[in-house]
């Protein structure tokens, strides 16, 4: 009885001196970094700076940060970052980045519009980038980087559209921003064309084009980051009888594929940003597909610019064209879309980058 | 009055000793706070908690890698808030708004009154200060000076409804705030998608940036005199609170309403106007944010997110300086240094966001639990043991 007692702590303890009693590896192999890594280490420093969501946002921020740290691996950059805590703070966080002496800023959100083009015109010889903004006449070193997302969310909404079997598909919002709704919109004009083509007359839940209005988690950022919330507004659109659902909410659309995996195949989820049987793997039974914004490849180009000297002002939109708005693999729904509806979203696809089909309004 | 012998005569040195000990433990907190950060540190770094592994066979490895993670962060942290005007000048900027919540949030207390809402109060500053500023023109001073005291109203008006629902109504003030919290933001974002204070040319909500003629003129870096406007108010707070009628009826009905109502002030009318009053502090706190100067210079348009989590921030301010004007100014500071330093820590030794915020956590816990400090600060207690007995003999 004792010896039970006492045997626990005594093996910790145990456990600790073992620990505490290894020896160091050798010199040599202390510094595995020089001698491992086939990337030349690089002088040019490559910063980014996030909007109040931070880099754990598993939305733009994250996927955004992920262009910088393939840029740390692959380009053997050197790296520094800044997570911002208040609107009120993006000016005086893009000036640390500045102060710390980097050669490239990527900043994220259209929040820091401001703040990054003021940066830009005080510091020329800094190239900065920004992402989901633009701005009508740049400088030399300030490049946007925005994303066509209607365009992937039509083929979105096209292919909900052939796999309700209520005739009822979803959508919500995180926040109702235009980097937002544009993936609603473009999803509800994807079921237009679905049933102007098949004469169907499958409805959209959660948003109107019409009234460029529809359903969101709240009314401020928060809204992201409420996973309960987009559970809930999941649920409202599975009681009006929605089975096919797009939630652009970031980590809250975690809701709608929790909602998804407990309607026990009955509701199925779509993901946005990136593919979510990578991103969030534990759902993808119940994701057809996902809206792709690749923001991290256009952040990882835009620093690789920068670095190699080609870096200039034009706007980069990702779109379907140059993959950096996309549609991802359809994973293990691949045997549940039908053929015909594989082959209509090519051609659909094509006739979009051919600008025949618009995807705005 | 000569049988009455519940307390001793204060006496210089009894304030002295008590004083003494507010402070001690305050710094305390802020010691071990600082400490467990450190631990925190260690820890959550791979490569430096690794070495730990090695701790008897290299103790050096351990203990130097530890000592330099530990090291850069805190002088960095001590840099970017103190080490240079410019510094002290950031630091000054994320106070100034922090004391003026801060403030709204403690004269509320002192009457007894929970003030969650400072947050949504400080929003409806933020949004009357900058429509003024952009979608008006007026001359300079005056522009400023309309702005401020719209920003002010539009706070005093938000708090003082709450102190009519709780005066007339008995609503509890603390669930009422909250709830106005959140109506409060939902109406900014709906603001924002109106034509009235979108910015043109553009869809996102963010409005026209203010004009000069608003903004808090800047002394030096982010010095603005917004933080002297801020310094300004605590000494209203403070007269207020120790020198005039009301703020003597604010203490009473703080201390006892009963007791308040039966020696002839009325409970009721002391709470709408502690909470009207409160309720313009954090107006003036919103305005802070909407007319003081960014780093660039000039005041950040209106978003969302612009006051932040200023209301929620001003209650642990509010706390640490225990709701006393001076010690919320310290206070203010304080946070505003670990704002300016938690960025200089980002920035220059990588440290993330999250520890600065974890600090402030840890300070606040600390705070909020003195007996924990002593315990854990021997000297301390054995001190205070000797300050209450040498008190009692005076």
């Amino acid at each position: 009885m004792k010896k039970s007692l006492i045997a626990p702590p005594m093996f910790g303890a145990f456990a600790l001196a073992l620990g505490g009693c290894a020896t160091p590896p050798a010199a040599t192999t202390a510094a595995p970094a020089a001698s491992t890594s086939t990337v030349p280490v690089s002088d040019f420093k490559a910063c980014m700076v996030s909007d109040a969501g931070g880099f754990d946002d598993k939305s733009f921020n994250e996927t955004s940060y992920a262009g910088l740290t393939k840029a740390k691996t692959e380009l053997g950059v050197q790296s520094a970052e800044v997570q911002s805590k208040n609107d009120a703070d993006y000016a005086r966080n893009v000036q640390a980045m500045v102060d710390a002496k980097c050669n490239i800023i990527v900043t994220v959100g259209f929040k820091l519009g401001d703040a990054t083009q003021a940066a830009a015109k005080k510091n020329p010889e800094i190239k900065f980038a920004i992402v989901d903004y633009a701005y009508d006449k740049p400088q030399a070193n300030l490049k946007g980087l925005v994303f066509n997302t209607s365009e992937p969310s039509f083929l979105a909404g096209y292919l909900a559209a052939s796999l309700t079997k209520t005739g009822k598909v979803g959508t919500f919002g995180g926040m109702n921003i235009p980097t937002v709704t544009s993936f609603m919109d473009g999803y509800a004009r994807g079921v237009a064309q679905y049933n102007t083509a098949k004469g169907k007359s499958v409805a959209v839940l959660g948003w109107s084009s019409a009234k460029k209005d529809g359903s969101f988690v709240a009314a401020g950022p928060e809204g992201f980051g409420d996973v309960a919330g987009g559970k809930k507004l999941a649920a409202g659109l599975m009681a009006q009888g929605a089975d096919v659902l797009l939630p652009v909410a970031g980590p809250s659309g975690e809701g709608a594929l929790q909602a998804a995996q407990a309607s026990g195949g009955k509701v199925a989820s779509m993901w946005v940003d990136t593919d979510g049987c990578v991103s969030a793997s534990k759902y993808c039974a119940v994701i057809p597909s996902s809206v792709g914004k690749a923001m991290d490849v256009a952040v990882f180009e835009a620093i690789k610019a920068a670095k190699d000297g080609t870096f200039n002002n034009d706007v980069f939109v990702g779109t379907l064209a140059n993959s950096g708005a996309y549609l991802a693999p359809f994973n293990q729904w691949d045997s549940k879309v039908s053929a015909e509806t594989k082959a209509e979203l090519e051609k659909i696809k094509a006739d979009i980058i051919a600008g025949t089909i618009k995807t705005t309004a | 009055m000569t049988n009455h012998t519940v307390s001793p005569r204060p006496t210089f040195a009894g304030y002295l000793a008590t004083r003494w000990r507010d402070w001690s433990v305050t710094a305390s907190a802020v010691v071990l706070a600082l400490v467990v950060g450190a631990v925190v540190m260690i820890v959550a770094d791979a490569e430096v908690a690794a070495n730990f592994a090695y701790l008897f066979t290299a103790p050096g490895l351990a203990l130097g890698s530890a000592w330099a993670k530990v090291s850069t962060a805190y002088s960095a942290l001590l840099l970017g808030a103190v080490g240079s005007p410019l510094a002290l000048a950031q630091t000054t900027a994320a106070a100034a708004p922090l004391i003026c919540a801060g403030l709204a949030v403690g004269l509320a207390f002192r009457a007894g009154l929970f003030n969650i809402g400072a947050q949504g109060q400080a929003i409806w500053g933020s949004i009357l200060a900058a429509y003024v500023g952009f979608a008006v023109q007026l001359p300079p001073v005056i522009h400023l000076i309309v702005a401020v005291a719209a920003g002010v109203l539009g706070g005093a008006v938000w708090g003082g409804i709450v102190g009519w629902l709780k005066a007339k109504t008995g609503a509890h003030e603390v669930i009422v705030t909250i709830m106005m919290n959140y109506v409060a933001n939902g109406l900014l974002a709906w603001l924002l998608s109106t034509a009235l204070f979108m910015r043109p040319g553009r869809q996102d909500p963010i409005s026209p940036e203010v004009h000069p003629t608003a903004a808090f003129p800047v002394i030096l870096g982010q010095l603005h005199v917004g933080f002297f406007v801020a310094l300004a108010a605590a000494g209203a707070v403070w007269w207020l609170l120790d020198r005039s009628t009301i703020g003597f009826a604010i203490r009473a009905v703080g201390a006892n309403p009963n007791a308040a109502s039966t020696s002839g002030m009325s409970a009721a009318r002391t709470t709408i106007i502690t909470m009207t009053i409160a309720g313009a502090l954090a107006g003036l706190a919103g305005a802070q944010s909407a007319l003081g100067a960014s780093a660039t210079g000039t005041p950040v348009p209106l978003t969302v997110g612009l006051v932040g989590t200023v209301g929620f921030d001003a209650i642990t301010v509010a706390l640490l300086g225990r709701s006393k004007p001076l010690g919320i100014v310290m206070a203010g500071l304080l946070f505003g240094g670990l704002s300016a330093g938690g960025l200089a820590m980002q920035s220059i030794a990588q440290t993330p966001l999250t520890l600065t915020m974890l600090l402030q956590a840890l300070i606040v816990l600390f705070v909020a639990a003195p007996q924990l400090v002593s315990t854990l600060v021997p000297i301390l207690k054995a001190r205070t043991s000797r300050v209450a007995v040498a008190g009692g003999q005076a």
